[in-house]
């Protein structure tokens, strides 16, 4: 059984009196440990689509089911566990808290998931570690680098093991350089067993993944295995 | 488990945000603090009176020499002097309701001297009952007695501030000053009594015998050698005071050999009257007060909005920020209740204390009465709660409803 099974997917915004269909019917499989990337022009709706997989928004139509479980038919409560244990999400704007230091973020979703503070403090710095930050745990977001902030996201979004990662342009606010090591840092994971799915603008980071979908006015215009791997530098 | 979370989040927002925290305080603190000083101040003067009540309005009826109108002119209080000495005994005489009466012969402004200082004070001659009904102690020496006044000796009593102009802190007992040239010995001092509500320093004054007043020191009306100032009437606790009041009015009237169809040549007032109007301006103040404490307390209502509103949009995205990780609605509602009563209480609380502080302050610098009514302080510090909570607590419970992407969105 594939781990996102959605079909028929829609999401139509409402401006005023225009409705702005944003997913005309999306339908889509990914198995567990896939590495997926999500490409496609601006307004293409991949933002869209990924709110929707981290149950973020809720869609106009179709159904999603994450693990097997009907997401769309959850209580409030039920759809903030699976938010905070079953899907980990990395924003292209990082969305830290910007008066916490690293640690205190990467504890969030561990203070939502009722792990006493003793426990939640180890893990933190353990999942800190994985993504190279041991030495920047009592930083806040200020006072890091643009990808260090992202792999503090990353390590958020991993900290209470989510069974998907979705990353919407994790690397659309960095360099280059910067950029091929959060591709790393994912890849890595992915290569661990995590199913990550990865939006992105640039071909270059989409060629570190297997799978790559491409959309176009709220539709999938194509669905390929990448035969051109790039390992992870 | 989850209120503990709710709690430990809130404080660490309240610490993180200072200035955010510091501001919403603010307006409480001047709400509540206003209020607490306003109320205290005007609790102090509605005391002040009915002090002054006990000290001298309860139960006393004033008669005055001279009619105070006659043929519509107003002529002023003394104009036509008529109230004698016999005018006093008989009023004690004949109507049973008075227990007291004590004669007066004053005159306003009169020279007092002792070796280079020289003071102008009221001057009032009298008998010993006068203290006695006013219910005036002497703080140091005696009172002259009734065989002071049967002599005509030439002895006074100053009031507090006439002593301390006269004799700085030394005793004046014992000394001798000129009261309007007369060489007089000063055998005693009235214990402080501070301002009347009015802002009269009733300390100002000097008491002497009335035979020496009327003999000697003041001098006798030459349109009536036997007339006197006025009297003042003490009426038994429980009598009813307009009956006393008309008894009286017809014993003078007869004494005067007034015919029905004349009009009063002497001024009948009941300061138990007075005391009531003086009350009822004192509420009036009152209200004024009451009604400033409540602006003030409406401007720290909506500063402690403003700035609740403005830090919003901010929180809107730490909000969604929180339901993205997995916050359930009751964890944001929790944090953010806990949070806004936090700083409601804590501004509320420093906004009683620093209004105690104030009362206290205006009691000792600005010399006034006050007196401390802690429910009110409650009740603002309710209404300021109220509002932090309110406007700190509804963006939230707006904010957790929507979706996390349109919280995350917002701006
Ligand atoms: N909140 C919204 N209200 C109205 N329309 C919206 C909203 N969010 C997105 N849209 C519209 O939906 C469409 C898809 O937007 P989406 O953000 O999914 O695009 P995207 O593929 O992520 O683009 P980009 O590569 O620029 O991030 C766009 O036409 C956009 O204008
Ligand atoms: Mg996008």
């Amino acid at each position: 059984m594939a781990l996102v099974a959605v079909s028929d997917l829609t999401k139509t915004y409402m401006l005023g009196q225009t409705a702005v269909p944003a997913l005309r019917g999306i339908s889509l499989a990914i198995d567990r440990g896939e590495f997926v990337a999500v490409m496609g022009s601006s307004g293409s709706g991949k933002s869209t689509l990924m709110n929707l997989l981290g149950c973020l928004d809720a869609p106009s139509s179709g159904t999603y089911h994450l693990a097997g479980q009907d997401v769309l038919r959850l209580s409030s409560n039920k759809l903030a566990a699976v938010r905070n244990t079953s899907v980990g999400f990395v924003f292209q704007q990082f969305n830290l808290l910007a008066r916490a230091t690293a640690l205190e973020n990467v504890e969030l979703p561990m203070v939502y998931a009722g792990i006493g503070w003793r426990e939640r403090t180890r893990r933190a710095r353990e999942v800190l570690a994985q993504v190279g930050l041991s030495d920047r745990e009592h930083h806040r977001p200020s006072q890091l680098s643009g990808g260090q902030q992202q792999r503090v996201a990353i390590a958020r979004a991993l900290v209470n093991q989510p069974l998907l990662l979705l990353a919407d342009e994790p690397t659309g606010a960095l360099d280059s350089v910067t950029s091929d090591e959060i591709m790393a840092t994912l890849v890595r994971l992915n290569e661990g067993g995590l199913t990550v799915i990865v939006v992105t603008h640039d071909a270059e980071v989409a060629r570190y993944a297997r799978r790559v979908i491409h959309f176009k006015d709220g539709r999938v215009v194509s669905d390929d295995l990448n035969q051109n791997i790039r390992a992870a530098a | 488990m989850k209120l503990v979370n709710s709690t430990l989040a809130a404080l660490r927002a309240v610490r993180v945000n200072k200035l955010r925290s510091a501001l919403t305080m603010l307006g409480i603190v001047l709400g509540v603090s206003s209020v607490t000083v306003m109320m205290a101040v005007g609790g102090g003067a509605s005391q002040r009176i009915q002090t002054e009540m006990r000290n001298l309005g309860a139960n006393t009826i004033v008669l005055n020499s001279g009619a105070l109108k006659s043929a519509g002119v107003s002529k002023g209080q003394g104009s036509r002097p008529s109230v004698t000495l016999a005018d006093a005994q008989a009023i004690e005489n004949e109507v049973p309701a008075v227990t007291a009466t004590s004669p007066q012969h004053n005159f306003a402004g009169m020279q007092l001297i002792y070796g280079n200082a020289n003071w102008s004070t009221l001057v009032t001659g009298t008998t010993p009952e006068y203290l006695t009904i006013r219910n005036w102690a002497v703080s140091r020496g005696r009172a002259f007695d009734r065989e002071d006044v049967i002599q005509g000796s030439k002895v006074v009593v100053l009031g507090r501030t006439v002593a301390e102009q006269l004799f700085g802190n030394q005793s004046p007992v014992g000394q001798e000053i000129r009261v309007n040239r007369v060489p007089m010995t000063v055998i005693g001092e009235l214990a402080a009594k501070g301002q009347s509500l009015a802002g009269v320093d009733t300390d100002d004054t000097a008491v002497i015998p009335i035979s020496t007043a009327l003999n000697r020191v003041v001098g006798r009306n030459p349109a009536n050698p036997r007339a006197i100032s006025g009297v003042i009437i003490k009426v038994r606790d429980g009598a009813n005071m307009a009956s006393a009041f008309s008894d009286i009015r017809q014993v003078v009237r007869e004494r005067h050999g007034l015919l029905p169809a004349q009009e009063d040549d002497f001024h009948l007032i009941n300061l138990t009257e007075v005391m009531r109007a003086k009350e009822d301006s004192a509420r009036a103040l009152g209200i004024l007060l009451a009604a400033i404490a409540s602006v003030s307390l409406l401007v720290g209502g909506i500063g402690i909005m403003n700035i609740m509103l403005v830090s919003v949009t901010e929180r809107i995205r730490e909000i969604g920020l929180r339901l993205a990780v997995g916050a359930r609605r009751s964890d944001i509602l929790g944090q953010f209740l806990v949070e806004a009563t936090i700083l409601s209480l804590i501004g509320g609380i420093a906004g009683v204390v620093l209004g105690l502080g104030g009362a206290v302050a205006v009691e000792r610098y600005a010399d006034l009465g006050v007196v401390l009514n802690g429910q009110l302080s409650l009740v603002a510090m309710a209404f300021a709660a109220g509002v932090g909570i309110f406007f700190g607590f509804y963006p939230a419970w707006k904010a957790s409803l929507l979706q996390p992407v349109e919280a995350l969105r917002s701006d």
